[in-house]
C-alpha cells in the first residue's frame, strides 16, 4: 500500500476566487453569504446564498471554449488549475497514462438545464444549442480536466448528493494507495443557484431565509452555496522522490450507507463512516484534534452528527474541535467536500482552525467545542471531514500532517 | 356543493396518512395518525396548492412556525386564517 499525499489545492467558492484567500477569510471568520444576484429572484422565498461574485468567464476562456463549459465546469478548470500550478506536475509525458481524474457533482450542468429549459417551455422555442448535452452532463468536468491536463487513466464523476466530493476524494485516495494511479485530480463541483436550481430546494423547507447557523440553538437550514475545489493527490514517495512540497497526507477514508430514510440523517451510519475511517487510516480517535463537520445548519443534521461525534470519541468528544465552514460558504451541495477540505488542510499546515461563524445561542443536543465565531490557533496532527447525504450516503476522510 | 376548508383539509391529511377522512378526527395529532416529516412537508405542499396560500413553515423548527400543526384541528384553523387573509 502507497502512502498518499496531497500536493496540489485550488478553488473559487463565494469567499474567494483562489485558495489564499479562502484561507484568509476563514481565518477572519469571514461570511460569503449574500443577497442572491440572479434572474427571477423576486418569485423565490428563498433570496440568499454563497454565491461567486465578480465571475467573468471570458478572463479565463475563450468563445469556443464558453459555448461548451457549464459554470460548474468552469469553476473546476479555474479550481484545477491552481491545484495543478502548485503541485509542479506535468502530465504531457508518461505519468499522464497514470494519472486520472475523478470528481463529485450532485447536479452537474444545473444552469444549462435551467437556461434551455426555459427556451422551450416559457419562450416557446423549439431548438436549442446544440452543446446542450455535453455542456450539462455530470462527468463534463472531469473529461474537461483530462483534456486540458492529459490525464489518460481513470476518469469519471461520482454523484451522492451532499456527499459528492467526499465520495470523489475518497476513490482518488484508494486509487493512489493501491497503486492503481500515480497521481489523481479530486474534489468537486457545484452550480445550482439558479431559479430552478433554488426553486427545488426550497421545496423541502429546509433552507434558511437569513443565514446558515450550525449548532447554534436558533439555526433555521442550510443555505445553498456555489463552486469548487480540486486537489492533486500523489504518491507520497512519487512526491517526495521529485522534492514537492506536501499539504498534507489523505491517511483514511471510509464510507456507510444508512439504508433506512432518503432524507433524514442517521446517527448509526455516520458513527459507522467515522469510526471506519479511523480504523482504515490505524489511527485512534483520541490523535484526533479537529472535525470538520458536514454541519449544514438543519435541525435534524446538526444533532445527529454531535450524537455521532459523542459516541464514536466518548469523553474524547470533548477535547477535539469540530467547526462548519458552510457558515461561511453555503453548503456546496455535491462540491461542499472539496472546499471543505481546505479547511482541514489549514488546521494541519498553518495551525490555525476555522471557526464556525453565526453562532448565537448554545444547543444542548450541539454541546462540543464547535469554534464558535472565531478561528482558534491550535496544534493538531489528525482531522476528520465528515459528509453526510441525502439517502444516507455517508463519507469521511482521515488527514495527517505533513 | 363546495367543500369548506375543514373538509378539504381533511381529505389532504387522509390521503397522506393512506386513511378514510372519517378515521380523521379533528383532535387526532399527524403523529398519531403515522404522518412523519416528509409526510408533513407534501400535506403542506398540496394545502397551498388546494388554497392557493403560502404557509409560513419551516421543516427545522415546526414548533417555532406561525403555523400551528399541533392538531388536526389547530391545522384547519391556520388554514382557514390564511384563507380569510388571502387577497381577494
Amino acid at each position: 500500500m502507497n502512502r498518499v499525499a496531497i500536493t496540489g489545492a485550488g478553488t473559487i467558492n463565494a469567499l474567494a476566487h483562489d485558495v489564499p484567500g479562502t484561507l484568509e477569510a476563514f481565518r477572519e471568520g469571514r461570511c460569503g453569504i449574500t443577497e442572491l444576484d440572479i434572474r427571477d429572484k423576486d418569485r423565490l422565498s428563498i433570496q440568499i446564498g454563497g454565491q461567486v461574485h465578480n465571475w467573468d468567464a471570458e478572463v479565463h476562456f475563450n468563445r469556443q471554449q464558453i459555448v461548451l463549459y457549464d459554470k460548474f465546469t468552469q469553476f473546476t478548470l479555474l479550481a484545477a488549475r491552481e491545484a495543478v500550478s502548485q503541485s509542479g506536475l506535468n502530465f504531457d509525458g508518461h505519468l499522464g497514462y497514470e494519472s486520472g481524474v475523478v470528481l463529485g457533482t450532485a447536479g452537474g450542468g444545473v444552469n444549462t438545464w435551467d437556461d434551455n429549459y426555459r427556451a422551450v417551455y416559457e419562450e416557446g422555442k423549439n431548438r436549442v444549442h446544440p452543446f446542450v448535452v455535453p455542456k450539462l452532463m455530470n462527468n463534463a468536468a472531469a473529461s474537461h480536466l483530462s483534456m486540458e491536463f492529459n490525464l489518460k487513466g481513470p476518469a469519471f464523476s461520482v454523484a451522492t448528493a451532499c456527499a459528492s466530493s467526499n465520495h470523489a476524494m475518497g476513490l482518488a485516495f484508494q486509487m493512489v494507495r493501491s497503486g492503481s494511479a500515480k497521481a489523481m485530480l479530486t474534489g468537486g463541483s457545484e452550480s445550482m443557484l439558479c431559479f430552478g436550481g433554488i426553486k427545488a430546494w426550497e421545496g423541502l423547507r429546509v433552507m434558511s431565509k437569513d443565514a446558515c447557523r450550525p449548532f447554534s440553538l436558533n439555526r433555521n437550514g442550510m443555505v445553498q452555496g456555489e463552486g469548487a475545489a480540486v486537489f492533486v493527490f500523489e504518491d507520497y514517495d512519487h512526491a517526495r522522490a521529485r522534492g514537492a512540497e506536501i499539504l498534507a497526507e489523505v491517511a483514511g477514508f471510509a464510507m456507510t450507507s444508512d439504508a433506512s430514510d432518503i432524507v433524514m440523517p442517521s446517527k448509526q451510519g455516520a458513527a459507522r463512516a467515522i469510526a471506519g475511517a479511523l480504523r482504515d487510516a490505524r489511527i485512534s480517535g483520541n490523535q484526533v484534534g479537529y472535525i470538520n463537520a458536514h454541519g449544514t445548519g438543519t435541525a435534524a443534521n446538526d444533532k445527529t452528527e454531535c450524537a455521532a461525534v459523542a459516541d464514536v470519541f466518548g469523553q474524547h468528544a470533548d477535547r477535539l474541535m469540530i467547526s462548519s465552514t458552510k457558515s461561511m460558504h453555503g453548503h456546496l451541495i455535491g462540491g461542499t467536500g472539496a472546499v471543505e477540505l481546505l479547511a482541514c488542510i489549514m488546521a494541519l499546515r498553518d495551525g490555525v482552525i476555522a471557526p464556525t461563524i453565526g453562532y448565537e445561542e448554545p444547543d444542548p443536543e450541539c454541546a462540543l467545542d464547535v469554534v464558535p465565531n472565531t478561528a482558534r490557533e491550535a496544534q493538531v496532527d489528525v482531522v476528520l471531514s465528515n459528509a453526510f447525504a441525502f439517502g444516507g450516503l455517508n463519507a469521511v476522510l482521515a488527514l495527517r500532517r505533513a | 356543493m363546495a367543500q369548506t376548508v375543514k373538509d378539504q383539509v381533511v381529505a389532504i391529511i387522509a390521503e397522506q396518512a393512506v386513511l378514510d377522512p372519517a378515521d380523521v378526527t379533528l383532535d387526532s395529532t399527524l403523529e398519531s395518525l403515522g404522518i412523519d416529516s416528509l409526510g408533513l412537508v407534501e400535506s403542506i405542499f398540496a394545502i397551498e396548492e388546494a388554497f392557493d396560500i403560502s404557509v409560513p413553515f419551516n421543516a427545522n423548527d415546526p414548533s417555532e412556525s406561525d403555523f400551528d400543526i399541533s392538531t388536526v384541528a389547530s391545522i384547519i384553523a391556520a388554514v382557514e386564517a390564511l384563507v380569510a387573509a388571502r387577497p381577494a
